[in-house]
């Protein structure tokens, strides 16, 4: 079949390969071929942009960014006096505090001047240590195009004499960056030294001024490949951080987890989920197994595969959650007369079902003379868990965050824990992967006008996407405002995210941040309260256009905020109830009031 | 000299009179903090913000903002409070702090660990107490502080009561401080002054004045801006030595910064006494560096002017000349423990409180007995500036009874461990003070019974000996008069200073500088060996140390930053 391109904008020197290209191939390869061009082209744009930008500058002037860690002042200072100094040579120089220098920047910079103090023991500064701990860490890209120079200031009578600034300079040369001049490190009286240092810095990019060439590896990097991981062939994501979010004293056990996605090729929106196929608690693997009788190393065939029965279990099949026709095969071959019963009344079973796993159900109607492969004929697979992704990719490129809240309570006098949160949290070791996949959730997208303004509802761990949100939406510069309400149990070491949130309200991004938090007075106050409080303002941002979002617990917060916007919307917009409840069936015909709860 | 307001000088300005932002800030409940700016106004307040820098770095990781909290002091002229307040502080130390109390060098209390949300009913819990906290911090007079020499009733009463009328004419007037605290309206108003005294800048630095009655010097009456030695013959109160100048803040490598003892430049009447301390405050309301904060101090204001300029603005501030300076003896620093009975027959108990911190600890209930002695106890109660406590004014009658609670709470009347302790001093530092760069309040006891093993080794187990630790060289706990004086350069690390005598009239200088443990263990060791062996009859520590030429007994401000030994 040769294909007749008459209107298309192509030279018939391109169609003629196009057609010997197409000719000889198979129908799914066409297929696959679409969507890679779709991708391309989608690559070919996003390439552009910022390549032109980035031209433009280089064409005009070097740039030169000086970030400064300082604890008393005087590395802020001088960072302001090279500076001017390097404006003055025609050098378009910014002064960034290292608190604030978004990390994934480096690898765009040009030059990088680092002036920093070093304390006590050889310490960084207060505002430095997040950046210095990014760059000690492997999150830390190579930075083979950079060039830098670094200034220590540092008190000589203490043993660890400038040892920042020294850290600083070895680790950005081991990234591959290049000294433009030596690091200097200054004593107490450091106004000469650091004077020097600024005038040989400021004259070396003087002289090495010539228009740089464009930064070509950015333009030449291959389009963006169509990921080949999914659902059915997961990812093994490397565990870049693992950090619980709780203070001391906390009863809660939420985890901020970052995976890399580096060469995956996935990409994912806010808003959207991850999967991640956990592994069961090797403990109840075993216990289980003992108790069934079979032997743990027993080869049993799944899948045209053969494993040895623990390994089985522990990453294939699901032994922590009756299902109904596990149950029912199960009293068909104990022909238990009692879990016969149990299974006709759904309110006896519901309640008895509560906390109990695969142990309870055999310690409690035991199933006998049956072979390890039969049993395991019997389970569900094991199914991936989904968590809300707590980070968006315009700011965190090829990593994915998610917020993890560990599972753990007693039951029938066992302790009893969520399969994945706690996979996650205790079991899953340094070196190992998290199988992972992106699904997609069209019901949960941030508006695509940039101008629009959302009202985020996230108590608890319902607050990861709209972490996702604010990182997206302050990428894209959108102007739209952002007001959150988040609620857990205690300010002290509850509030999840509370550095970012804070930074995002410093900034303006966060326009309105309201909390409560249930448990820190006598009266219980939850996220519905403070919309109520907050009446008369959420109707006049659902008159301005305003998208609403809830996020988290299904069973009770869900409702709750519902009925509290009920209340609102016929009180504010003085409506019947019917009224306001067609009020809010519009809003979500509309996709104005989105909800991600479990 | 730049004359370009410093920034502090420019938030006095624009503050309204100390109000700033401190009203919405304790509103915004997503915060455990204020702004900075808010923060330099609310030390005025009597208050500000610390962390808990034992969690500083895990809660950055949590994504946490640091634990923040509030120190909360109050004003306390003389460190005197009845039993009733007493009871009152012990409560809102429950209600609305960590549980304890702490005595400081300023004859005060501090609460710690404050949470913004119950900053406000601890302060009007405070003013139903009939006490406040204005000006415990700030750019203002700070608490004034007064020997507390039990042995001198009648005059002891004096003195407090000049204490208390200092405080109050010095005392700052906005209506900032009852509005955020109390509830009331606001009485602020463009262009009308709410400080006749102060005016809108208020004074270029903090401004302390102390009072001394000699033999004593307890209050250390040197190391403040102004310093007040009382005259007292027979029995009776004539008036005061005046000592302008003194003050002990000093940065690390800053050589323009030292501390400095004050001088004596004359003496009032006691019936002017007020209008005299007022009059030098003024002068340096008027003449202090407001374009530099390490040269603001009134110590800086008297070295670049001169003591004859000094005189002569006096003169023209106060409207008379200073008196001849009367003759005096100082002779000796630190408390007085046990019990005492005056001139009119009242008995006083002083009792030791490890590291001034008012806490139940296991097997040393020694809040609770203090709680149970206030229940019963008619008299005062005062706090020395050694951060010790005296039970004042106890009638014959009642002794007994203080005695059997004594004994039933195993308080400290000084005789329950060896004596190095009761002479030594140490700030707070970890984990509140933001400024701290060192243990000091925590490690001072474990220092303590190292340094006691080397005077039982050296014979001399019952000497007292000078010791101050602070965690920074910021001088809270007057580290520079310390026989033996310790600040802060990192953790576990610390300048070594040496030299100064028994009675808080000669400072001491560096000796060594940034050292560890071992290095200060082992370069006291042969010191005190050598002091045990070759001492006079009634030579402290640090006289010896100057007689052996050891330690040279001249001072100049470059001493404090050069290091006698490297």
């Amino acid at each position: 079949m040769n294909i007749r391109l008459d209107n298309a904008p192509l030279t018939d020197d391109q169609v003629a390969q196009l057609n010997q290209l197409l000719q000889g191939m198979e129908g799914w390869q066409v297929e696959w071929l679409s969507g890679y061009l779709s991708g391309y082209r989608a690559a070919q744009q996003a390439m552009q942009e910022p390549a032109l930008e980035m031209a433009a500058v280089s064409a005009d002037q070097p740039t030169l960014t000086i970030l400064y860690g300082s604890q008393t002042g005087n590395a802020e200072e001088l960072a302001e006096k090279l500076a001017d100094k390097a404006n003055g040579h025609g050098i378009k120089a910014s002064v960034i505090d290292m608190a604030a220098y978004k990390p994934k920047q480096l690898k765009k910079e040009q030059h990088l001047a680092v002036l920093s103090s070093t304390h006590g023991e050889g310490d960084p500064p207060d505002n430095a240590l997040d950046f210095y701990e990014f760059l000690q860490s492997r999150k830390a890209p190579k930075l083979g195009d950079l060039q830098y120079s670094v200034l220590s200031l540092g008190d000589s009578s203490y043993e660890f004499f400038c040892q920042t600034g020294k850290d600083f300079d070895s680790r950005l040369s081991d990234l591959g960056a290049k000294a433009i001049v030596s690091r200097v490190d200054c004593d107490v009286d450091y106004d000469d030294a650091a004077e020097a240092w600024i005038n040989d810095l400021v004259n070396a990019l003087a002289e090495s001024a010539q228009p740089q060439q464009l930064n070509t590896e950015l333009a030449s990097k291959p389009p963006q490949k169509q990921t080949q991981f999914d659902r059915k062939n997961p990812f093994p994501a490397t565990v870049l951080t693992r950090q619980k979010l709780n203070g001391r004293g906390s009863e809660k056990e939420v985890l901020h987890i970052e995976l890399s996605l580096e060469d995956s090729e996935l990409s994912y929106q806010p808003g959207d989920a991850v999967g991640v196929y956990p592994q069961n608690d090797p403990y109840l693997v075993a216990e289980l197994i003992d108790l069934m009788g079979f032997d743990h190393d027993e080869q049993v065939e799944l899948d045209n595969d053969k494993f040895k029965l623990s390994e089985l279990l522990l990453h294939y099949r699901e032994i922590t959650v009756l299902p109904r026709p596990l149950l029912e095969k199960w009293a068909a071959l104990t022909q238990s007369e009692s879990l016969d019963k149990l299974l006709a009344d759904k309110n006896a079973l519901n309640e008895w079902l509560q906390g109990r796993d695969l142990i309870d159900l055999q310690q409690q109607y035991p199933l006998n003379g049956i072979d390890a492969s039969e049993f395991v004929g019997l389970l569900r697979k094991l199914p991936p868990r989904l968590y809300s992704i707590a980070s968006s990719q315009a700011a965190v490129e090829d990593e994915v965050h998610l917020t993890v809240a560990a599972v753990r309570y007693s039951a029938h006098e066992r302790e009893r824990s969520g399969v994945a949160s706690t996979w996650l949290a205790d079991r899953l070791g340094e070196e190992e992967t998290v199988p992972v996949y992106i699904d997609g959730n069209k019901n949960f997208k941030l508006p695509e006008d940039d101008t629009t303004p959302i009202i985020m509802v996230g108590p608890g761990t319902g607050v990861a996407p709209f972490r996702s949100f604010m990182q997206e939406r302050e990428e894209r510069q959108a102007s739209g405002a952002n007001w959150l309400f988040f609620g857990d149990q205690h300010f002290l070491t509850d509030f999840l995210y509370q550095v970012e949130w804070l930074g995002w309200r410093e900034s303006g991004l966060l326009t309105r941040l309201d909390v409560a938090f249930s448990r820190d007075q006598q009266e219980k106050v939850y996220v519905q309260h403070r919309l109520r409080e907050r009446a008369a303002d959420i109707w006049q941002w659902l008159q301005d256009g305003a998208y609403l979002y809830v996020c988290g617990d299904a069973v009770s917060m869900a409702p709750d905020v519902n009925e509290a916007l009920l209340d609102i919307i016929s009180d504010q917009g003085k409506l019947s109830r019917d009224e306001a409840n067609n009020y809010l069936r519009d809003l979500s015909k509309d996709k104005r009031y989105q909800r991600d709860v479990y | 000299m730049n004359d370009k307001l410093s920034e502090a000088e420019q938030l006095k300005l624009s503050s309204r009179y100390l109000r700033g932002t401190i009203a919405e800030g304790l509103a915004d409940i997503a915060t455990g903090a204020i702004s900075e700016d808010d923060n330099k106004l609310l030390k005025f307040h009597g208050s500000y913000q610390q962390d808990n820098r034992d969690l500083r770095d895990e809660r950055r990781h949590q994504k946490l903002e640091p634990l923040y909290s509030f120190m909360i002091r109050l004003r306390l002229p003389g460190g005197v409070l009845s039993p009733a307040q007493w009871l009152g502080l012990d409560q809102i130390a429950d209600d609305c702090a960590n549980g304890t109390l702490r005595l400081t060098t300023r004859q005060t209390f501090q609460f710690h660990e404050v949470l913004k949300k119950d900053l406000t009913s601890l302060m009007r819990q405070v003013n139903d107490l009939q006490l406040d906290t204005k000006g415990a911090c700030g750019d203002v007079n700070r608490n004034v502080i007064t020997s507390v020499n039990p042995h001198l009733s009648s005059a002891h009463e004096a003195v407090h009561q000049a204490a208390h009328e200092i405080s109050n004419r010095l005392n700052w007037q906005s209506g900032a401080y009852s509005e955020i605290w109390l509830g009331e309206d606001c009485v602020y108003q463009d262009g009308k002054t709410e400080e006749p005294f102060y005016g809108e800048r208020y004074l270029p630095r903090k401004f302390k004045i102390a009072i001394a009655i000699p033999p004593d010097n307890d209050c250390d009456v040197l190391a403040n801006d102004i310093g007040l030695i009382a005259i007292i013959e027979q029995g009776e109160l004539k008036g005061f030595n005046v000592a302008v100048g003194g003050g002990f803040g000093m940065s690390y490598g800053e050589p323009g910064t030292y501390p400095r003892l004050a001088t004596v430049v004359g003496f009032v009447d006691a019936e002017r006494v007020v209008d005299a301390c007022e009059a030098i405050t003024a002068i340096q309301r008027d003449h202090g560096d407001r374009s530099n904060r390490l040269h603001a101090r009134f110590k800086y204001t008297i070295d670049d002017y001169g003591l004859d300029w000094f005189q002569q603005q006096f003169e023209s501030y106060f409207g008379a000349p200073l008196q001849e300076a009367r003759a005096f003896d100082l002779t000796r620093n630190g408390d007085r423990f046990g019990w005492t009975e005056d001139d009119k027959g009242q008995w006083h108990l002083t009792l030791f409180i490890p590291g001034g911190r008012i806490v139940d600890r296991e097997n040393s209930p020694l809040r609770t007995g203090l709680r149970e002695i206030a229940r019963v106890h008619q008299g005062e109660f005062r706090l020395t500036c050694n951060q010790n406590l005296i039970i004042a004014n106890i009638d014959k009658a009642q002794k007994p009874a203080i005695e059997a609670l004594l004994e039933k709470y195993q308080l400290d009347d000084g005789s329950k461990g060896k004596p190095l302790r009761l002479n030594a001093m140490a700030c707070v530092a970890f984990p509140t003070c933001g400024l701290a760069m060192a243990e000091a309040e925590r490690y001072l006891p474990e220092f303590i019974e190292k340094l006691e093993g080397l005077v039982e080794q050296a014979g001399i187990p019952d000497q007292l000996i000078n010791i101050r630790m602070t965690g920074c060289p910021n001088g809270c706990g007057r580290p520079y008069l310390g026989e033996i004086g310790l600040t802060g350069k990192a953790l576990g690390k610390y300048n070594l200073y040496l030299g100064a005598d028994f009675s808080g009239q000669r400072l001491n200088r560096l000796y060594l500088e940034n050292v560890d443990e071992e290095t200060i263990l082992d370069t006291l060791k042969p010191m005190i060996d050598q002091f045990a062996d070759e001492r006079e009859q009634g030579e402290s520590f640090g006289d010896f140390l100057v007689r052996q030429g050891i330690v040279e007994a001249e001072r100049s401000p470059a001493m404090m930053h050069q290091p006698l030994k490297k």
